[in-house]
């Protein structure tokens, strides 16, 4: 009994002994100051979002460097160490940087993909030719009882020449209308002789005869009902329609 | 002296007036001086109810008929002795031949209706000649119905005129082809040539025009607007149906048959440029008869020889009317100022009725009125002053009448007039009524 309590304050002593020891030696030597560190090599890194876009779109190139004291891209020119930048590219492109520092060197690049827009739906042909008919070839207008293209018709003629040798593929129908005054067999014979005068000019100008079908109606059609001197202008006329 | 100069100047002054009426009624046959006639109302022959109906519808149609003729000086019906004959035996000739009637001719009968039969007794009477009075004795015998009393009462119009009008066969029996809008398509449509009888043709939808029914009345030429351009087509009134007639492409318009039927004129734009052609009857032997620029349409063959065309041309501007032989040769101007357009010739072949606006041009009053011109003095007279536009004038077979179309009530209608210009009366009032053409016969 008596040795078992006599192991007992030995180790109780020997603990305590080394806790003094490792207190003693701490305060007796102060740490040594640190070596100074070798120069550290640039990091960098580029990319762009989105990287793949339609042509005239653009995208956003963002890059991010340490360690470097001259960072420029290739195509850009000199850059902040950190940034980012709206790019608008027409072609595909690879976007190259390079950072620079007393550490070294280093390169990133990101590809951006420029791909081309699709074609916008296409409207059926037929109906955008027709508009564009409707918009650029003007009527003739004719003087009372003349058939004769007169002066200031000549730019409208010119103009409706311009467009349809543009669009040798439409056909078109010359209609010839007169005025109300005067008889109808007549009439009819005199908006005949308007259609055929307008389609000659035409042929003569280059237009192929073989697109443009004539007609009259005389006065059986007026465009304008009132009997005034401008109403009667506005049906004396040869009348371009889209299709024969 | 004084009194002498002053009737030589008063002589002056009316002489072109008497002058003018005098060569117009010789010439279309409507006389200088008009027979009196008196035609007191048929009576009923036996007690049938039906009576009074029909013989409202004969007696109306009868005194239109023979008042219309253009020959007859008509005895007022307030004239008219109170006891009217319904037989011979009736007549007391001393009633109708001293004033106030002072007839020279009576008309009388009577009408009866009998199941399904209308029996009709007409005589024509010289009241002067008491002795020998009968100039005419007919019984007609047709369906109780009013359109066979309508068509007896013009048959014995007919024999009256015929009888006291020199041997010409009257009107009352013929048609009028037209074109109407009333459909609400230019149709081709049909009448009697009183405007009784009104009916529908063609139904094609489109626009019709110019019909021109041919001498034996059998078929009618018209124009018409198809997918292809204007075209002339063929209509069988025997088969009441379109017949088959070429195309030629171009604007076809104005056709015309000659008086024997063989041929037709019309107007066509196949080669570019309207010009008058002449084919067979059934479209056959195309052949141009004309070769000037400008609009060449409304071609009319000389009525009476047929080795004539009259028609209209714009070769100097404003239309003006020319004939030509039937072979294109030997064109000459008819009209020499203003416009002129829709010649018709004249059965006995001495005139030309046409539209003309004399004088036109910025400011002028542009009538456009109905002329008469002799063709071979082209002399001329106007036959309408009533305002409006007039055109297509066109002769009734026995010379007297015109037809044509007006605007003078508002939208264009057909009226008829005596040759003189006298007795213009309108016959349509629904829809728009144009291009009246008169049947040969």
């Amino acid at each position: 009994m008596k040795q078992q309590r006599l192991k007992w304050i030995t180790l109780i002593f020997a603990l305590g002994a080394i806790m003094m020891l490792g207190a003693c030696k701490k305060k007796v030597a102060p740490p040594p100051p640190p070596p100074p560190p070798p120069p550290a090599a640039p990091t960098a890194s580029l990319t762009a979002s989105p990287d793949t876009i339609q042509k005239g779109q653009s995208t956003t190139l963002t890059w991010q460097t340490s360690n470097a004291t001259d960072v420029s891209i290739d195509g850009i020119g000199a850059v902040q160490a950190i940034g980012s930048q709206q790019v608008t590219p027409a072609d595909s492109t690879t976007y190259h940087l390079t950072a620079k520092g007393p550490g070294g060197t280093q390169d990133a690049t990101a590809r951006v993909t420029v791909t081309a827009p699709p074609p916008p739906p296409p409207p059926p042909p037929s109906a955008t030719e027709e508009e564009l008919f409707a918009r650029n070839v003007k009527d003739i207008y004719f003087d009372y009882d003349k058939y004769d293209i007169r002066g200031d018709q000549q730019s409208a003629l010119q103009g409706d020449i311009d467009f349809l040798r543009q669009h040798p593929n439409i056909s078109f129908t010359i209609e010839g209308h007169c005025d109300e005054r005067g008889s109808t067999e007549y009439n009819l014979a005199l908006g005949d002789n308007r259609a055929n005068s307008v389609k000659s000019a035409l042929v003569q100008g280059g237009v192929s005869a073989g697109n443009i079908k004539t007609i009259s109606y005389g006065k059986e059609k007026p465009l304008c009902t009132e009997s005034n001197e401008q109403c009667w202008q506005t049906n004396r006329r040869g009348h371009f329609v889209y299709g024969k | 002296m004084k009194w002498f100069s002053a009737l030589f100047l008063l002589f002056l002054l009316l002489a072109p007036t008497f002058g003018q009426q005098d060569w117009i009624r010789t010439g279309t046959g409507l006389g200088v001086e008009k027979v009196r006639l008196a035609v007191p109302d048929f009576k009923p022959s036996n007690q049938d109810p039906r009576n009074a109906d029909l013989l409202k519808v004969f007696n109306d149609t009868l005194w239109n008929d023979l008042d219309n003729a253009g020959i007859f000086d008509m005895v007022s019906k307030s004239f008219m002795p109170t006891d009217t004959p319904a037989n011979p035996s009736d007549v007391r000739f001393d009633a109708w031949n001293t004033a106030p009637v002072n007839a020279s001719m009576l008309a009388f009968g009577n009408l009866g209706t009998s199941g399904n039969a209308l029996t009709v007794q007409g005589w024509l009477y010289d009241v002067k000649n008491v002795t020998s009075p009968q100039v005419l004795g007919k019984q007609y015998q047709d369906a109780a119905t009013a359109d066979a009393a309508r068509i007896t009462a013009h048959k014995f119009a007919d024999e009256i005129i015929f009888r006291l009008g020199g041997g010409i066969p009257g009107v009352a029996e013929s048609s009028i082809y037209f074109v109407s809008s009333r459909s609400g398509h230019k149709e081709i449509w049909a009448m009697d040539y009183d405007g009784a009888n009104q009916r529908q043709l063609t139904h094609l939808g489109s626009i019709s025009l110019s019909p021109r029914i041919s001498p034996d009345g059998s078929r009618l030429a018209f124009s018409s607007l198809a997918k292809g351009g204007w075209d002339i087509l063929m209509y069988s009134l025997d088969l009441n149906r379109l017949v088959s007639f070429p195309r030629f492409g171009g604007t076809n318009l104005s056709p015309a048959w000659s008086p024997d039927g063989t041929r037709l004129a019309f107007s066509s734009s196949r080669t570019g440029d309207s010009e008058i052609y002449v084919t067979d009857s059934s479209g056959g032997n195309l052949k141009r008869l004309t070769a000037f620029k400008g609009p060449d349409v409304s071609p009319v063959w000389n009525r009476k020889t047929g080795s004539q065309i009259s028609w209209v041309s714009g070769r100097t501007g404003l239309p003006q009317i020319y004939t030509m032989e039937a072979d294109g040769t030997n064109d000459q101007r008819m009209t020499d100022e203003g416009y002129a357009v829709s010649p018709s010739w004249s059965p006995n072949g001495q005139f030309l009725v046409f539209s003309w606006i004399r004088h036109y041009g910025p400011g002028a009053p542009g009538a456009q009125d109905i002329y008469i011109m002799d063709i071979a003095s082209k002399q001329w007279v106007q036959l309408t002053h009533d305002g409006g536009r007039n055109d297509f004038p066109c002769w009734s077979p026995d010379g007297r009448h015109i037809i044509f179309q007006s605007s003078r009530s508002g939208g264009e209608q057909i009226w008829t007039m005596l040759a003189d210009g006298s007795n213009q009366k309108q016959l349509t009032f629904t829809g728009s009524n144009t291009q009246p053409n008169w049947s040969w016969k």
